[in-house]
């Protein structure tokens, strides 16, 4: 079982890969939108992209108005 | 299709469509791969007629308000026919909204009634904002887990009675619902519709774009917003059609939707619409430059053949995978909620994919104008529907003025607002603030907005007041909070931006302390509610007697600065 520090660094991972944005530029508390310059249907992207790499569903509804790495990592520890 | 113009009432239109098109099937709900529902007509009945049954019961009299707070699926529909059949007035609340702000239009509408799904019950019961001013006397959640602590509210699924429910007739000039157009923050903006408003534009809406039993439409716009309550539920019930709902809507299931469910039209906002022309466009980039050559040939043969009008036929032969990769059978995508820049309008259409550009707000009934397609024009929104009076207020000597409205789908008025009605409908014409002209065939183009206003991609209106609480108690003498396009006009509705004006204390600079303190708070605001950067201005700003801001003076003095150098990046 994953740890939450280890959720939130492999989320972290994940969207500098996808978006291709330096690992070392992230920061869990960082308001994902701003700091990787995407919309809201680019953040849909990476929950699809992290339900795939956590082998879970993260319904819509968890992810309503979570804009940070840290929260994000929260939800998806909860689904683990 | 139901003649309409025989109906008083949505909800006796749809309590016939209900069993005109019994067999028919009225609803798909699914959920990313897995199809979770199929209801006909006949079963959305028997679905409903329970609820209406326990809701009169509990006391749910004519007149009385409920509220619904859900994602699209068919509960949502279901539990609207249900508050129209007993006579009620619809209060449809965006789920995206904070609990605060829906806490604060529950109050405001006065809904006796709140129907919710159980993930959103919980913020809403949770938050400091609960509010114990409510008129709320039953709350009634979908998707409960067992044995859930639903703090006092009921379990939508079992509040069933057996006995028939009484059907409330209601004549066309009584409210059916109070839509919250925006203004969530000081000045909640209800609008008042009446069962003539949806009768009518509904009447006008399907003469161009119609809907008949068989063909499926994807809701994917929020219900409680103008055009899918329209398009989304009324218009294809009236006439027997298919509503196919996704409860996961990422881009690859509404992708999968369109081949999987055939789907016939469906509405989008002008960001999505842009995503999808990415996608297919790096699609085609990807060809070898053979099939290459060959697709943009085929294009080219088609952009010929359809200049003057669709050819649906046609199109879906000559661009057959294309076209397959919407299912098939798409007869228009209608694009709303904010404006669409023309060259993505332009480039479905040359693939054979009509888009249904319009205009129109919620306080006119949904859309005032739309591209009939004889021919399609990219650079216009389209005509005035059927119905609509349309009028260019003291043009300029382009042409271009303010564009009012004057027509049976215009709202009643604000709720609770008379001062605010009285300003934006004068002599029955509604004021929309933004403006445009008419071009010689008849095709209105827009030019901006007259209001400090904006209306993001994903078609979010944004009133800069409602901004300025985030940064209430800045270390500033005074700020405020402008479109940009106010102060210095612009004659565009794309890429609008939001600024934050400072009158800093006299000797004050913008340190970097102050600076970090609005990024902060900014990026606590959802994303699209956003300053783009900060104006600085060493005057007092202009106020009433009552120490409100004079907007429109600080606007003009503001715009005396240059635009570029003013806006100073966050």
């Amino acid at each position: 079982m994953r740890t939450i520090d280890q959720t939130t660094q492999e989320v972290l991972s994940l969207a500098s890969k996808y978006f291709q944005v330096p690992a070392d530029s992230l920061a869990p508390d960082d308001d994902f939108f701003k700091k990787l310059g995407i919309d809201s249907l680019q953040a849909l992207e990476l929950l699809s992209r992290l339900e795939n790499h956590f082998g879970i569903e993260l319904p819509d509804y968890e992810v309503q108005g979570v804009s940070d790495f840290r929260t994000l990592a929260s939800r998806i520890q909860s689904r683990l | 299709m139901l003649d309409l113009s025989k109906y008083q009432s949505i909800g006796a239109a749809l309590k016939d469509a209900l069993d005109q098109f019994a067999s028919e099937v009225c609803l798909i709900e699914s959920d990313r791969e897995r199809e979770k529902e199929r209801l006909t007509y006949r079963d959305f009945k028997e679905r409903a007629h329970p609820l209406a049954s326990e809701l009169q019961v509990a006391g749910f009299k004519p007149n009385n308000r409920a509220a619904i707070i859900m994602t699209n699926q068919s509960k949502w529909l279901i539990s609207a026919y249900v508050i129209f059949y007993c006579g009620g007035v619809l209060v449809p609340l965006d789920y995206k909204l904070t609990p605060e702000e829906q806490w604060q239009l529950l109050a405001h509408s006065g809904a006796s009634v709140l129907i919710t799904e159980y993930p959103i019950w919980r913020q809403l019961a949770a938050s400091p904002a609960r509010n114990p001013a409510t008129n709320l006397k039953t709350v009634l959640i979908t998707e409960a887990p067992p044995n859930a602590d639903l703090s006092g509210a009921k379990c939508w699924e079992e509040f069933r009675g057996n006995s028939e429910p009484a059907f409330i007739p209601r004549e066309r000039s009584d409210i059916a619902t109070i839509v919250y157009s925006s203004g969530t923050g000081g000045r909640p903006k209800g609008c008042m519709m009446t069962h003539e408003n949806y009768l009518e534009q509904c009447i006008a809406l399907t003469s161009i774009y119609p809907f008949a039993p068989g063909m499926r439409y994807l809701s994917i716009l929020p219900t409680n917003h103008a055009i899918d309550f329209m398009v989304g539920f009324f218009g294809p019930f009236i006439c027997g059609a298919t509503v196919v709902h996704l409860r996961t809507l990422r881009p690859e299931y509404v992708r999968d939707a369109f081949p999987k469910y055939k789907i016939t039209y469906v509405s989008l906002v002008p960001l999505v619409l842009k995503n999808l022309q990415k996608g297919l466009q790096s699609r085609f980039n990807a060809l070898p430059p053979g099939k290459r050559k060959i697709f943009n040939a085929l294009v080219s043969i088609n952009k010929a053949f359809i200049k003057r009008r669709p050819r649906l036929g046609l199109s879906r032969r000559l661009l057959k995978q294309v076209h397959q990769g919407f299912g098939g059978e798409l007869r228009a995508i209608i694009v709303g909620g904010a404006f669409t820049e023309p060259q993505a309008l332009q480039f479905f259409y040359d693939l054979g994919i009509p888009v249904a550009n319009g205009y129109g707000l919620t306080e006119a009934g949904t859309a005032i104008t739309v591209n009939d397609l004889k021919p399609f024009r990219a650079d216009t929104v389209g005509k005035p529907l059927p119905g609509m009076q349309v009028r260019i207020l003291n043009p300029d000597a382009e042409g271009i003025g303010e564009v009012s409205v004057r027509s049976k789908t215009v709202m009643s008025g604000y709720l609770n607002e008379p001062e605010l009605t009285a300003e934006t409908i004068i002599d029955s014409w509604l004021m929309t603030g933004d403006l445009g002209r008419f071009d010689s065939r008849g095709h209105l183009q827009l030019f901006g907005r007259k209001k400090n206003m904006i209306v993001t991609e994903e078609g979010k209106n944004i009133y800069p007041e409602d901004i300025e609480t985030a940064f209430e108690s800045l270390p500033v003498k005074e700020f405020c909070v402008f479109a940009a396009n106010y102060i210095w006009p612009k004659r565009s509705m794309v890429g609008e931006q939001l600024l934050l004006v400072l009158h800093l204390e006299q000797g004050e600079t913008l340190t970097d302390d102050l600076r970090r303190d609005i990024s902060s708070r900014n990026s606590r605001l959802l994303n699209y509610k956003r300053v783009h950067g900060t104006v600085l201005f060493n005057e007092d700003f202009p106020r009433t007697a009552s120490l409100k801001i004079k907007r429109n003076i600080l606007a003009e003095r503001l715009a005396q600065q240059d635009r570029a150098s003013a806006i100073l990046p966050l």
